[in-house]
This record gives C-alpha cells, sequence and structure tokens, in this order.
C-alpha cells in the first residue's frame, strides 16, 4: 500500500504541509517495500486554478492509495474519490508522526472534503 | 468606437462617469450605446431606464467525454490551460466551474471521445433607455465563477456606427483585461484616495500593457491628495477632468438620477470628457486600424 502525505521537505522528519492542492509537494511510502518518494507539486502549487484537483492527478499517478493531509476541498476530494483513494485529516506535526498514528489505526477517514476550496 | 470607464476600486464613481457621459453624449446627438460590462453587478440600466426587448441566454462551451471512446491518455488534460480535466485511468473528469471552453481538448484528443456539450452561464438583455440610447448589458448567474466569457458576448453586441459607452466591473484582474481589450480610450475614473491611487497605479500598467490609449478622471476631487498627483506628473497622465467633491452627487446617485440634469454645474465637466472622446476618435480616423463614428 502507497500512503501519500502533504509535505514541504523530503525526509520523515520533514514537517507536514496541512494544505493538499497547493502542498510543496507529497512524501509517497510503500508500506510493503518501505521505499519512501517525493513527488513534487510545485507545478500546481503556482497554478492560477485547479491546483487541488491536479495535485489528485498527480497522487493517483504515483499510485497512492491513502492520503494524509491537513484539509481537502471539494473538487480535489471528488478526484480522489473517483481515483479510489481513501483521505485522512490529521494534524501531525511531521510526516513520520503522520504516518505511525496511520499505522496505529488513530487517523478518521474523511467522508467529505472537510473545507470550501481557496481555504487557505 | 469603444470608450471603456474603468477604475480598479469599486465605488470611485465609474457608473456616474459612464451614465452621465452617455447622457452629454446623447445630448450633443450622437448615437450612443451604453454597455454594461460588470456582469455580476450590473447597475446601469437604472439610470438610462432601460427598457428591455430581448433576453437573450449566453452559453460557453462545455466538453463531454465519452468514457467508451476514451483512451485515457491525458492529452487533454495534460494541455488543458485551465487544469479543468483529470486523467484517471477509465475516468477522464470535467470540472465545468473551472473550464473556459476554449475547445483545445478536442482538438488534441486523439481519438476524438471529447463533443461538445453547452453549459448557460447567465443572460444577455437588450433594449432601450432615454434619450434613444442604445442598451446592453449582462448578468452572470448566481455562483458563477468565471464573468469573461459573458463579458465577451455582451461586448459582441456592440453598434459598431455607436459610440460604445462601456462600463467596466471593478478591479484590475481578468474581467478588467477582458473589458478593455479592443477598447479605442480608457477613462480610468480615480479618487483622492491611498486606495483609489493603489488600484490607479495597477489598472494604468494594465492599460499600458495592453496598449490601450488611456486619460484620468478625478472623482470627489478637493485637491489636496499630494501623492496622487504626484503620481499623474510623474507618469504624465492626462487629467480629462476633476469632478469636485459634493456630498449632493451621492445623494443623485442613490435616488438613481442623472448627475447633469440636477447639477447643471458638472456639465463642463463632462464636455471635457467627451472632447477627449472626439479626440481621440478623430485620431483613429486618421490611423490606418479603421475609420469610427
Amino acid at each position: 500500500m502507497k500512503i501519500a502525505v502533504t509535505t514541504s521537505g523530503d525526509s520523515l522528519a520533514a514537517p507536514m504541509d496541512s494544505r493538499f492542492g497547493r502542498a510543496a509537494g507529497f512524501l509517497v511510502y510503500d508500506t510493503d517495500t518501505k521505499v519512501l518518494q517525493v513527488v513534487d507539486n510545485a507545478q500546481n502549487l503556482n497554478s492560477a486554478q485547479g491546483a487541488g484537483i491536479q495535485a489528485a492527478q498527480t497522487v493517483a499517478e504515483a499510485g497512492a492509495n491513502v492520503v494524509i493531509t491537513g484539509h481537502c476541498g471539494p473538487k480535489a476530494f471528488r478526484v480522489l474519490q473517483a481515483a479510489g483513494i481513501t483521505v485522512y485529516n490529521c494534524e501531525a506535526a511531521t510526516v513520520q508522526e503522520a504516518l505511525g498514528l496511520f499505522g496505529e489505526g488513530k487517523l478518521l477517514t474523511a467522508s467529505d472534503a472537510d473545507v470550501e476550496g481557496h481555504w487557505s | 468606437m469603444k470608450v471603456v470607464i474603468a477604475s480598479g476600486k469599486g465605488g470611485t464613481g465609474k457608473t456616474t462617469v459612464a451614465v452621465n457621459l452617455a447622457w452629454f453624449l446623447a445630448n450633443c446627438g450622437r448615437k450612443v450605446q451604453y454597455i454594461d460590462c460588470d456582469v455580476e453587478e450590473p447597475n446601469g440600466n437604472f439610470f438610462i431606464s432601460a427598457h428591455f426587448s430581448e433576453r437573450i441566454p449566453a452559453f460557453v462551451m462545455l466538453p463531454a467525454v465519452d468514457q467508451q471512446k476514451c483512451t485515457s491518455c491525458g492529452e487533454c488534460s495534460s494541455k488543458c490551460r485551465f487544469n479543468a480535466i483529470v486523467r484517471l485511468p477509465g475516468n477522464t473528469m470535467i470540472f465545468p466551474e473551472l473550464c473556459h471552453g476554449c475547445g483545445l481538448c478536442l482538438l488534441v484528443c486523439p481519438t476524438k471521445a471529447i463533443s461538445e456539450d453547452e453549459r448557460e452561464i447567465g443572460i444577455i438583455e437588450r433594449g432601450m433607455g432615454w434619450g434613444g440610447i442604445s442598451f446592453v448589458h449582462g448578468v452572470l448567474n448566481v455562483g458563477e465563477p468565471m464573468p469573461n466569457p459573458l463579458i465577451r458576448k455582451v461586448k459582441e453586441q456592440g453598434l459598431a456606427d455607436h459610440i460604445q459607452i462601456i462600463d467596466a466591473p471593478p478591479g484590475t484582474s481578468c474581467s478588467f483585461v477582458e473589458t478593455i481589450s479592443d477598447a479605442d480610450l480608457v477613462i480610468l475614473v480615480t479618487e483622492p484616495t491611498p486606495f483609489g491611487l493603489h488600484d490607479l497605479k495597477i489598472s494604468v500598467e494594465v492599460a499600458r500593457a495592453r496598449g490601450r490609449s488611456i486619460c484620468v478622471v478625478i472623482n470627489k476631487d478637493n485637491g489636496i491628495f499630494r501623492p496622487l498627483e504626484k503620481f499623474l506628473e510623474e507618469r504624465q497622465l492626462t487629467i480629462t477632468a476633476r469632478l469636485p467633491e459634493n456630498r449632493k452627487v451621492a445623494e443623485v446617485y442613490s435616488e438613481g438620477n442623472i448627475l447633469l440634469e440636477e447639477l447643471p454645474d458638472y456639465r463642463a465637466h463632462f464636455s471635457s470628457i467627451a472632447a477627449e472622446v472626439f479626440r481621440q476618435s478623430e485620431n483613429l480616423m486618421h490611423s490606418p486600424m479603421g475609420v469610427l463614428p
């Protein structure tokens, strides 16, 4: 299973980015191979519109099954849902902490977008 | 001839200048058309007393994907400049609220899986107002995020043999750029406040970048805001008129009346603005670009 966490860094110790569409990037952790992959989101981050849905496409292309982020808007949520990706909202400080909470089953599945678009 | 009245900051007096300039020109015996491009909050019709004879729904093209023909190649999604298309395996999703209806996706799709559908974004209303002024405006549907396609369609209603007085939406972003895109003259209305000046600076920059002729009208003028005077001097901008600050003006406006009828002292100022319009019209007549009324 691949878990994508929104972050501005490239290691497990990196801080989580609470935004989804305009996060600097994603760390995709493969629980089977234990491989950590950095996925850049700079292009979407700077787009005039549609950052969330393109970011959702990016994580889908990276093969993620799970997204852990601070907040997710309605359009991005629709794409993630269509791609069969489960979204978890999390306020952890670092990527490692977020993955830890997920592993312990302490995160709740988001059943809908938890913010309006352009919330941040 | 297309004369756009714009300001950046809201509430500086765009509509006041536009309506009264239309009134003045109509009283000079000119053929005038009032075009309200403030499609999110059109209100020129109240002042012009427009009686609408026609309501035309406005549509934008909306692509529709045939998922059977779609191979999920991602061409449409990667070429869309508005991020309106998402390609997921076996599911290409269109986001209507982001789509500008440009049609590029139809052209790039290698399997012709995308066809043209349409979506209503608002209406255009046409009619006549007092003094034989031809009137047209657009009303954007509530919740519709993109005014530009409607602004474009409203401007298409422009009558070539009329002086078109075009009331621009406030702000200095896309809808402003769209409105001034083919203007022969942009009259920037400003006020002697830091907010007015801030937006005037941006408006001047945008209008110049678009190669438009500009002149400035200072509304609510009290002659004491030095930074504005300094900016206008430095940038060598023509001050076409200074409309004196007067509480009466706001009262006349709030009652939906015509300033030049209620306060005839202001007519001299509008005579100067009209003269600038005629001067630009003369210039255009002698330019290779074409002939104007």
